[in-house]
This record gives structure tokens, sequence and C-alpha cells, in this order.
């Protein structure tokens, strides 16, 4: 095989596997567990072990990513938003995926133990708690299973942190709680705006099991709990006074959008909190690295 | 009308530079006037991640007359507070008031003229405040001349105010379309003259 035959394959073979990681989603984790090491304020900070952390952490969330859209590939296949996807559509056998999920997520976890047991622990946590308690055993049963996914969420920031001091302690809970209430955030805006792809693949969600106005007030008091959460720790860690008034600030304009999603619901402003919610946690992260 | 690439970019840079005059703040002045320039900057700051993520449609909402009012108010307070203490207490309670009126007449339906009337003298007084008080100060010498920026911040602020108040009230002085081409460009320069100027002063 020639080179330039062998890098077309790898080329069109990596078309395949970047959209199974959700790089978005990815990335935005990856950014809370590079700011709970941040957020330790470690006296003095080496460059491979930040790359480190990076890398197994990418590693680790992509890996358990994958096992999860393996595992959701016939619901993926019935929702209008998701058959598109390489493995719902065909185009990557469900084989090739599954090999891919595990080796990732062995070399994520893997790396993560070599660096620091307590760090690998952690993040083997996260892999267990989406990929077992999530998606194989709770997301097809219960609308509840997204504060397990929410616990897998706020994994990597408490990893982080624990990487970062060498131990766990309250700040770290405190940040993993903040992505915990931010996750219902994410998740249900989806559930909502996707509610008939949902009913169509027969998965259980709260708007599904408790109608849209309960769904919107659970988002609005996630959002503004995650806000206070984030807050708190900013203050606790120590951060400089004029980030937390930006904190204060940007968590403010979280609640104005909660309280107009519950008082006064368009699809607009629904998804309006969804990007904003998003964008809030990226600053956050940014600030408690600073 | 559908927010461009420019415009996000022109938003996100307002947002930038609020985010950095909250964060920076401003030295030797007291609680309450950095209470109120921070609740003024970090209003503009969400005002433009607002803008960003549910575009120019979001200025229908009613909510956006009484932000407006909280950015007026809050910063002249910080002015009055900071440069007329003689009026300290007479403002604070204007401004207590001017905001509850607001919220009120904005809040429940109205047939007759009044809601209008207490948007001009809320928006008047607290917009002339902003306008004139940073200019007679550079000017008298009693701060520095750069803190006329602020001055013109507040001429900035009050002419998309103005447009806007007129777009809504169904007798535009210039067409939506190009008031909100422009809207992006004059809040970048509405929050820049606002942090030069107090880093001038």
């Amino acid at each position: 095989m020639s080179l330039k035959s062998t890098l077309s394959l790898i080329k069109t073979r990596f078309k395949l596997y970047w959209p199974l990681t959700k790089s978005l989603q990815t990335g935005l984790l990856l950014s809370t567990g590079l700011a709970g090491y941040m957020s330790a304020r470690c006296p003095v900070m080496h460059w491979y072990d930040f790359l480190g952390l990076g890398f197994s952490l990418f590693l680790a969330i992509a890996g358990s990513t994958i096992l999860n859209m393996w595992y959701d590939r016939d619901i993926d296949a019935v929702m209008n938003r998701t058959h598109h996807r390489p493995l719902a559509d065909g185009r990557l056998t469900p084989t090739e995926a599954l090999r891919l999920g595990l080796v990732l997520s062995v070399l994520g976890v893997g790396m993560a133990v070599a660096m620091s047991p307590l760090y690998g622990l952690v993040v083997f946590a996260g892999l267990f708690f989406d990929v077992v308690v999530y998606t194989l055993w709770l997301k097809q049963r219960t609308c509840w299973s997204i504060v397990w996914g929410g616990i897998a969420g706020g994994m990597p920031i408490l990893a982080g942190r624990a990487f970062g001091t060498g131990h766990i302690d309250g700040i770290g809970i405190l940040l993993a709680l903040a992505v915990l209430f931010w996750i219902p955030t994410h998740i249900l805006t989806f559930a909502m705006r996707y509610f008939d792809d949902y009913q169509a693949a027969k998965i259980p969600t709260f708007p599904s099991a408790y109608g849209f106005q309960v769904t919107r007030l659970t988002i609005a008091v996630s959002s503004v709990v995650a806000a206070l959460s984030i807050s708190a720790a900013g203050i606790l860690i120590g951060m400089q006074w004029g980030f937390v008034r930006v904190l204060a600030v940007l968590s403010a304009g979280l609640m104005l959008l909660a309280a107009a999603t519950v008082f006064r619901p368009t699809e607009r402003v629904n998804f309006g909190l969804f990007k904003y919610a998003s964008l809030f946690m990226l600053s956050a992260m940014i600030l408690l690295s600073l | 009308m559908k927010i461009t690439l420019l415009d996000r970019l022109l938003l996100l840079a307002t947002g930038l530079l609020a985010a950095w005059q909250v964060a920076v703040g401003i030295n030797g002045i007291d609680t309450l006037p950095m209470i109120a320039y921070t609740v003024g900057f970090g209003v503009l700051l969400v005002a433009g991640l607002l803008l960003i993520i549910l575009g120019f449609e979001v200025l229908d909402s009613p909510v956006v007359v009484i932000l407006s009012t909280v950015i007026l108010l809050s910063l002249s307070l910080g002015l009055v507070w900071e440069h007329l203490a003689a009026y300290r207490t007479l403002y604070l309670v204007f401004a207590i008031l001017g905001f509850l009126a607001i919220v009120i007449t904005r809040s429940v339906p109205m047939k007759n003229k009044l809601p209008v009337l207490v948007l001009a003298v809320v928006h008047g007084i607290a917009g002339m405040t902003i306008f004139l008080l940073p200019f007679l100060l550079a000017f008298t010498g009693r701060a520095a001349p750069g803190f006329a920026l602020v001055g013109l911040g507040g001429a900035l602020i009050g002419l998309g105010g103005l447009l806007l108040s007129f777009l809504k009230a169904g007798k535009p002085i210039l067409s939506r379309k190009t008031i909100l081409k422009i809207l992006p460009g004059l809040l970048l320069l509405t929050t820049a003259a606002f942090v030069l100027g107090f880093s001038a002063a």
C-alpha cells in the first residue's frame, strides 16, 4: 500500500471516528478537567502533567462517548437528529466502533492510573457511571438516568482537581456538583426540543414523564444551583474579586434566562438557555483557571 | 433581520470589554459606586451575549427596556455618588423609584401615556447625567480630560436608546434594518468609550 493511499485511509477513518466523540461535548468536559487541575493552584505546575492530564482525559471521555454511541446505535437510527451518525447509518460497523471505544477507554484510564492512582480511580469512576450505570443500565429504563449521567459528567473536574491537590476535597465535590447540575440544562433542553424523536425511540424523558412545565422548572432550578455551586467554589478557591464579580454577572444572566424559560417559555429562549449555559460553563472554567 | 458574523464579533468584543471592566474594577471608589458600575457593565456584558445567542429578535422583548434602564440608572448613580456627594441620597432614591416605576409601567398593561412619560423622565434624567456630568468634570479640571469619554459613551447609548424607542413606538427615525445594522458597532463604541473614560479617571 502506498503512502498516499495509507494517508487517504487514515483520513477516511478519522472522518468517521471524529463524530463519534461528540467533539464539542468532549471538549467542554475536557476543559472542566483542566480547570479542576488549574484550580488546585499547584505550587509547581509541570507542562508534562498538564498535557498528560489533557490527553488521558480526552481518551477516556472520547472512549466512553463512543461506547455510549455504540450501545445507542439502534436508538440513533430512529431519531431524526441522530440518524445520520456514522454508526446509525451503517458507514461504520458496530464491531469497529466497539473496538475503538474500548481501546480509547483502556488507554485513557490506564494512562490516568499510571499518572496517579487516585486520579485514575476518579477517571475510571466517570467512565463506569457513564457507560455502565447511565448508558447500559438506566437510560432506556428511567428518565432519572440523567442524574447518573450528571455524576459521570462531574468526574473530569473532580479528577483534575484530585490530580492537582493529591486528594479529594470539598471544593472538588462542589465543582463536580456544579457540572452535575449543569448537565440537566443540556440533556433536558434536548429532550424538549427533540421530544418526538425520543418518543419514537421509546426513551423515557422528563418531558414525557412529568410534562414540559416541570421540565422547564427543573432546568431553571438546576441552572441556578449550578451557578451558585461554581460561584461558591470560586470564592473558596480564593479567586480574585474581579473574577468573582464577572462570575456573578454571568450567573445573573443565567438566572435571568432560567426565569424566562419558566415564565415566558419559547423554543428560542429554551435553546438560548442551553447555549448560554454552555458558554457560562466554559467561561467559569476559564475564570477558575486564571 | 438575521445576525451576521461581523455583528457577532462586534458584540463579542463588546462583551469582552465589559467583562474586562467588571474584572479590573475602578480603583479608590466606595462600595456602592463599585456595585453600580459592576451592574451597569454586567448588563452590557450579558446583553452582548444574549444578542449573540438569541439574535436581534430579543430586542422586541419588553425586558429590553428594563435592562436598558438598569444600565443608565446604575452608571449614573455611580457617577453621582462619586462626584456629587451632596446629591447622593436624593439620586439613590430617584434611581430606586425610577427603576420600580419602569418595571411597574412595563409589566401592567396601560392604555394611557404614563409608561412613555415615566420612560422619558427616568431615561432623560439618567441619560443626561451620564452625558453631561463627565464633560462638566473634565472641562472644569475636576477630572482627567479623558473622563469626557464617559460622556461620549452616554451620548452614544442615548442615541441607541432613542433609535430603538422610536422604532418600538412605530415612528422610526431610521429603518429597522439600518438600526440593526449599526447597533452592534454602536454598542461596541459605547462600551469602549466608557471603559477608556473610566480608565482615564
